[in-house]
């Protein structure tokens, strides 16, 4: 009991992925300003700025449901770091046997995009209300071409565990080697985009369109759980794709593969404009889609 | 009667965009009526940011009311002052020298290009793209540095006065704004390229808030966002004043009176006010002659003024009893009529577009403002001049017992 309470507090829980995300906030913010001739925050900046979150005021909506309002941010943090805690156990030692398998990841990761439409609906602000239907729109959207993507490392290794999937990868070679397995990634990447809510598709925060969206009416420590959960996110799904693609090599590789994602997504972030919610659902349904069908039916045939 | 036609009325969610928005960059309140993501209707509330401007400069002579009407807007701070002196000689019947003109003309189009440039990036960063924000304002940034060698300062220029310019070019920096210049057209043809061949930017910008010639001439719209409806109209070709005549160039119009053509049009204008600047430049160099004629007296009567702001035409008029400050000072600025043409663009478009729309028109609320405070009730006016001061010397002692 104590181990599972420390492996999800601790290390590699809480404490563990708050920091990775903190680095990885700041590797976005910094990258992000390097494109555009900015100087960047200094590393500690996110740590800074969510410790500012907590000491200040928290407002409930006046017309909104304030159980629901303050426990959907909790919510939120709790399903993020548990997957962050199941990826890092699996990474850590593969053949552990029952850390999670790929199914309890797939609808954990969905987990997330709830608590964000619960703590909209929550708060009665017709920015939020919009923010929920996006967010709802991009999960129904995203879904269907993560689901078939993730069939191809199932096909490949025969199994739904994470750990098998690595081992299968440490043995065989990285999937991202054959051809089924680099379209999958690459759809991969586009769905962590939407997951993680960076441009093109942050048509549900939106922050000139909708001023926030789903978090509009969030402050102080609920709004310091929001920003913690979305910089775990940045750490989560990069590394999910490393896990389920990309498993080969000692621990410094892999970070450094995980690295060389994130800067991926950071330069997608920056080199488009936001996409309006119905393009970033034809983009899921159809391109995505069709590519993900491609890559398991070349994952059947054994390429 | 009209209590039944409110009841009537389906009930509709309205998206507040306003007064405080992170689309604006100045209070203004436009009420978005949607169903779903659909726009609906729109209300547009101005008021909510005025100085009282007119009146103010009845206050002011001639010459310190080129420095009030520049401080209108910070982006135009050289297209009121433009206007405002073409109407005071106008009124006093004044020819300027010729080196006052290219200087003015220099000064005019100068403005033209860093305010096309802060637009296209404002463009990005609502589109999501800051990317494109931070590039485009890092290539304004020579535009200020050349309107700081000349003015010293780099908004705000105090360039305009009634019978010539304040001050002169100086013959040795033509040849660095030149290579500015140059710089300048580089940093434009590069992002021009990036940009405006993005598909991802043609699927947000293009068939998006179309105006038609015909909704043009309905709601008045007027400088860029006419010309991309294809309305061939500018005021400095049509009504020419300082140098615009004497150079060589021409109105950029663009077909389709969507955002991209907005944008497609303010991009050619940069490229066309280069070409005058380094016309004007060119001339400067052998143009004689002193560059103010140091009025003294302006007479009775009235006159209008007019300048090709960034946004489009802005206009004075000016009325004078031969004291030395207007009697009357009337400002119309572009945005007064371009805001409005909102009400046919954003109809039927999704919230997303309607919020790039209604920043399409390159709205500029501080010169659009008109306002009075009011009670509603009795139509009582709450505030005079003196209740502010007082309003606002208690709120100074409050923050000091707090410092």
């Amino acid at each position: 009991m104590t181990e599972i309470l420390v492996s999800y507090f601790i290390f590699p829980g809480f404490l563990f992925a708050a920091a990775a995300g903190m680095i990885a906030s700041w590797i976005d913010r910094k990258v992000t300003a390097r494109v555009q001739w900015r100087q960047g925050p200094p590393l500690m900046q996110p740590f800074y700025e969510i410790r500012k979150l907590f000491i200040k005021e928290t407002i409930l909506p006046a017309d909104g449901s304030p159980w629901l309002f303050v426990l959907a941010p909790f919510f939120y943090l709790a399903s993020i770091v548990l997957v962050a805690d199941i990826l890092f156990l699996a990474l850590m030692n593969p053949s552990l046997g029952f850390v999670g398998d790929l199914i309890v990841v797939f609808y954990l990761l969905a987990l997330p995009a709830v608590a964000s439409i619960m703590g909209a609906a929550a708060s009665g602000s017709p920015f939020a209300s919009i923010g929920a239907s996006r967010e709802i729109k991009l999960l129904l959207g995203y879904e269907v071409p993560l689901f078939a993507a993730l069939l191809v490392p199932v096909i490949k290794s025969g199994s739904i565990s994470l750990g098998d999937i690595i081992i299968y990868q440490q043995s065989y070679g990285a999937l991202a080697g054959s051809f089924s397995g680099i379209i999958a990634l690459i759809v991969g990447i586009m769905v962590v985009q939407a997951k993680m809510g960076l441009v093109p598709f942050d048509a549900a925060e939106a922050e000139t369109e909708i001023a926030g969206g789903c978090q509009v009416e969030y402050s102080g420590p609920l709004l310091a759980l929001w920003k913690l959960g979305k910089m775990i996110m940045l750490v989560v799904g990069p590394l999910f794709l490393v896990i389920m693609f990309w498993a080969t090599g000692g621990w410094l590789i892999l970070t450094l593969k995980y690295v060389a994602l994130l800067t991926v997504a950071i330069l997608i972030r920056n080199t488009n404009p936001r996409l309006r919610i119905d393009q970033a659902m034809r983009f899921f349904w159809g391109p995505m889609f069709i590519a993900a069908l491609v890559a398991v039916i070349a994952a059947w045939m054994g390429y | 009667m009209e209590k039944d036609k409110n009841m009537q009325e389906p009930k509709r969610c309205v998206i507040p965009i306003g007064p405080y928005h992170p689309l604006q960059e100045e209070p203004e309140f436009f009420k978005l009526h949607v169903d779903g993501e659909k726009v609906t209707g729109i209300d547009i509330e101005l008021g909510y940011n005025h100085r009282g401007i007119e009146k103010l400069s009845e206050a002011k002579h001639f010459d310190q009311g080129i420095f009030l009407v520049e401080r209108i807007c910070g982006i135009c701070s050289t297209s009121h002052p433009f206007a405002f002196v073409n109407a005071v000689e106008d009124l006093a019947g004044i020819e300027i020298p010729e080196r006052a003109k290219y200087i003015r003309t220099v000064v005019g189009e100068l403005e033209r290009v860093h305010s096309h440039l802060l637009w296209l990036g404002l463009a990005g960063h609502f589109l999501g793209y800051n990317t494109v924000w931070m590039w485009s304002w890092k290539y304004r940034e020579p535009v200020l540095d050349i309107f700081e060698k000349i003015s010293g300062n780099r908004q705000h220029y105090a360039m305009m006065k009634v019978g010539g310019v304040r001050r002169d070019i100086a013959l040795e920096d033509m040849p660095w704004i030149e290579k500015t210049l140059d710089e300048l057209v580089k940093g434009v043809d590069m992002f021009k390229g990036a940009v405006m061949d993005d598909p991802v930017i043609w699927a947000r910008t293009k068939g998006i808030g179309i105006l038609t010639p015909q909704d043009i001439k309905e709601y008045g719209g007027v400088g860029p966002l006419a010309r991309a409806s294809g309305i061939d109209e500018d005021v400095r070709r049509d009504d020419p004043y300082a140098a615009y005549n004497m150079v060589d160039w021409k109105v950029q119009t663009w077909q389709g009176g969507d955002i991209f053509a907005k944008a497609v049009v303010r991009i050619l204008e940069l490229y066309e006010s280069v070409k005058i600047i380094r016309q004007c430049l060119t001339r400067l160099k052998t143009a004689p002659g002193p560059f103010d004629l140091k009025v003294k007296e302006i007479p009775a009567g009235e006159g209008i003024g007019r300048h090709e702001a960034p946004r489009g035409e802005v206009f004075h008029y000016v009325r004078s009893d031969r004291a030395n400050r207007p009697v009357r000072h009337k400002i119309r600025a572009p945005s007064y009529v371009n805001v409005a043409t909102n009400e046919k663009s954003v109809i039927g478009c999704t919230i997303s577009d309607a919020l790039i729309v209604l920043a399409a028109v390159d709205p500029c609320y501080c010169c659009t403002e008109r306002v009075a405070v009011v009670d509603a009730g009795s139509g009582k006016h709450l505030y005079n001049g003196n209740d502010l001061i007082r309003l606002s010397h208690e709120k100074t002692e409050r923050l000091k017992k707090q410092l």
